[in-house]
């Protein structure tokens, strides 16, 4: 074969080998970065919890396979799995909640934006909520509010940590004022949770926005983010628009507010998990110090100070 | 824009029937009065001034959301000061927010009532369009709501109720507020006021807007205007966001439920204040004196109850709200 028929093969053979590689990243067995392009297997990059090897970038997750990642094998228990939204506005946009809920249920096999349970890290038990962006866009409303509660009151109740994964554009519209007073009714539960002298952690990942951010999101006693997330109240366009000015490149990063003291650290994903188990031991109830601090015993008095010879 | 009489109110569009039928009612009295030849008018003033009033009844009953958005956004509708210096003796505005601000826009201080030091605090609109600018059109920054909830943690230390008023559009969005933290101001007061030991009462004077207005709106009782809305999101932003055309913000205010009776509906709402015919603007007087008996009587409530009774009580109300379905009891409320 001449040079020239290789060259003639090989263009020949270029729009089949892209083709291929066009049905390979549909089937989902590459995974092209958003950030830098560069294809990954997806195998890999699952390996890696969804953190692209060549950038850092932190692709978004479902809160299944967060719980994977946070979870010890075996110990996920779920609770109020089975709590379902309902339209109690009989609200209509352009098209019915009631319908959007239904599509969204087929399409994420979840009832609503959060998941719930006790688990264990690294064999400490945890209670964690993990809310899920593919579901309308992580929105907060009566099942998300009800769900939370429970689990930090169960956190309260059985004096356990408690640890939330956030992922929110805000309260859902669809439910009107029911969604904005879950803010508050999480907030009361987190207050007892802290009054117990309990630890609350909260994650800020890509993107916290909005009632999520105004309560739960910005209440923890120590708060993490990953890498690069977007976190604020009001929307990046709705204070453009107020503003007519443009904003700065990294304004509501997670970066960007780390600087401004409203994040303690920014943890990569895939030190997350061993992060927050390092916190949870430090936090343990160190409970015989904290007994002889309170009530210091008689028999706990320097021998000297009692009166009795020493011999 | 120029004003005939100085105190003549500036009408809405459903407003205006109800206006030309009182017009026509002075002219008659105007023309008899010129005329002064002894005709009796009185009878045909009598029936139209039944008419007017029916009308009023009629317009005011059946008002939109929409509507009532408007007459919650009336340029004379009574803010927080016109309610507090109405309602409370020995007022002393109280300033800052002790880390470096003092915000406008939220407002608060020590007075009395009936005889008993209170904390009052709440939006502060402008009565003007240079107020307003100064006002931020009572959109608070961080450093409101850490103002307010330091005179709250006052109160608390003193023994004094809290009385709050709701009216502004949201919290205020800007880079500033971002960078000081809005999100987690308002996060902060959510979770404190659970902790309050003295009683809360939180009043919509006027609009609910949002977190904005969340962020001083945990009590122990919730009381609202009559003409007052609460939303979730100002029916403008949702109808852009949802319908994608800020024009459908009627329909949204529709269909997001903002209305006192709504909200009572939904059991978020304790109690309705009635405001005086033609709404609060056109009798501030009148709609003061509302405020004020609703608060000393909801006060003498909670009075009855201990710190913690009444503390219980917070958390039970807020935990109750919320709309779902679980099987196992086959609830539709949160009543569990």
């Amino acid at each position: 074969m001449s040079l020239f028929d290789w060259f003639a093969n090989r263009r020949k053979s270029d729009p089949i080998s892209h083709e291929q590689q066009e049905r390979e990243i549909s089937d989902g067995l590459w995974t092209k970065c958003e950030a830098c392009s560069v294809l990954t297997y997806t195998k890999d990059l699952r390996a890696n919890q969804m953190v692209c090897p060549e950038c850092h970038h932190h692709h978004r997750v479902d809160s299944n396979e967060r719980i994977r990642q946070l979870i010890d094998r075996d110990t996920w228990m779920p609770i109020n799995e089975q709590i379902r939204p309902q339209d109690p506005l009989k609200f209509r946009d352009r098209k019915p909640y009631s319908d959007r809920l239904r599509e969204y249920q087929d399409k994420t096999r979840l009832l609503d934006a959060v998941q719930t349970g006790l688990g264990e890290m690294d064999g400490f038990p945890v209670v964690l909520g993990v809310m899920d962006f593919s579901f309308m866009g992580g929105s907060m409303g009566s099942v998300v509010g009800e769900k939370l509660t429970r689990a930090i009151e169960y956190a309260t109740l059985k004096r356990l940590p408690a640890i939330v994964v956030c992922t929110s554009g805000g309260a859902r519209m669809q439910e009107g004022m029911l969604s904005l007073m879950q803010m508050a009714k999480i907030s009361a539960a987190l207050e007892r949770h802290r009054e117990a002298r309990l630890l609350y952690v909260p994650i800020l990942t890509h993107p916290t926005m909005g009632g999520v951010t105004a309560s739960f999101a910005m209440l923890g006693d120590l708060i993490i983010s990953e890498p690069k997330a977007t976190i604020g109240f009001a929307g990046r366009r709705v204070i453009e628009q107020t503003l007519r000015q443009k904003l700065p490149d990294d304004f509501q990063s997670a970066e960007d507010l780390q600087k401004h003291g409203f994040v303690d650290a920014i943890v990569p994903r895939t030190q997350l998990k061993s992060t927050l188990v390092r916190l949870v031991r430090l936090h343990q109830p160190q409970e015989e110090e904290t007994a002889t601090h309170l009530i210091p015993l008689p028999h706990s008095l320097p021998i000297g100070m009692t009166g009795t010879t020493q011999g | 824009m120029t004003q005939t009489k100085p105190r003549q109110p500036l009408l809405l569009d459903f407003e205006k029937p109800l206006v030309e039928l009182e017009e026509r009612i002075q002219q008659i009295r105007d023309l008899a009065a010129e005329s002064g030849d002894g005709v009796d008018v009185s009878e045909q003033i009598r029936q139209l001034e039944a008419r007017a009033a029916q009308l009023r009844q009629e317009i005011f009953r059946s008002l939109s959301p929409a509507q009532r958005l408007q007459l919650a956004r009336h340029p004379r509708r009574p803010s927080t000061l016109d309610y507090i210096q109405a309602i409370g003796d020995d007022w002393m505005e109280l300033h800052g927010d002790r880390v470096g601000s003092d915000d406008p826009a939220l407002v608060g201080g020590i007075a009395s009532i009936d005889g008993r030091s209170v904390v009052m605090l709440g939006h502060q609109k402008g009565r003007d369009t240079k107020d307003n600018v100064a006002r931020n059109f009572g959109m608070a920054s961080p450093g409101g709501y850490r103002k307010a909830m330091r005179l709250m943690e006052h109160a608390n230390r003193f023994g004094m109720p809290i009385l709050t008023f709701i009216d502004t559009p949201g919290a205020w969005a800007g880079l500033e507020a971002e960078h000081q933290g809005q999100g987690e101001a308002i996060a902060y007061n959510l979770r404190e006021m659970f902790r309050l030991d003295v009683p809360i009462i939180c009043t919509v004077i006027g609009e609910g807007g949002s977190g904005g207005a969340l962020g001083i709106g945990v009590g122990d009782r919730l009381m609202m205007f009559e003409h007052a809305v609460y939303t979730v999101a100002t029916p403008e932003a949702c109808a852009a966001i949802l319908w994608k055309d800020a024009g459908k913000a009627p329909q949204a205010a529709e269909a997001l439920k903002i209305t006192a009776w709504d909200l009572k509906e939904l059991g978020i709402l304790d109690r309705i204040l009635p405001e005086p015919m033609g709404a609060a603007h056109s009798q501030p007087v009148e709609a003061a004196d509302i405020l004020k008996k609703a608060i000393v009587q909801t006060l003498a409530e909670l009075d009855r109850m201990s710190a913690q009774e009444r503390r219980q009580m917070r958390y039970q109300k807020f935990r109750r709200i919320g709309v779902f379905l679980e099987p196992s009891n086959g609830s539709g409320d949160g009543d569990r």
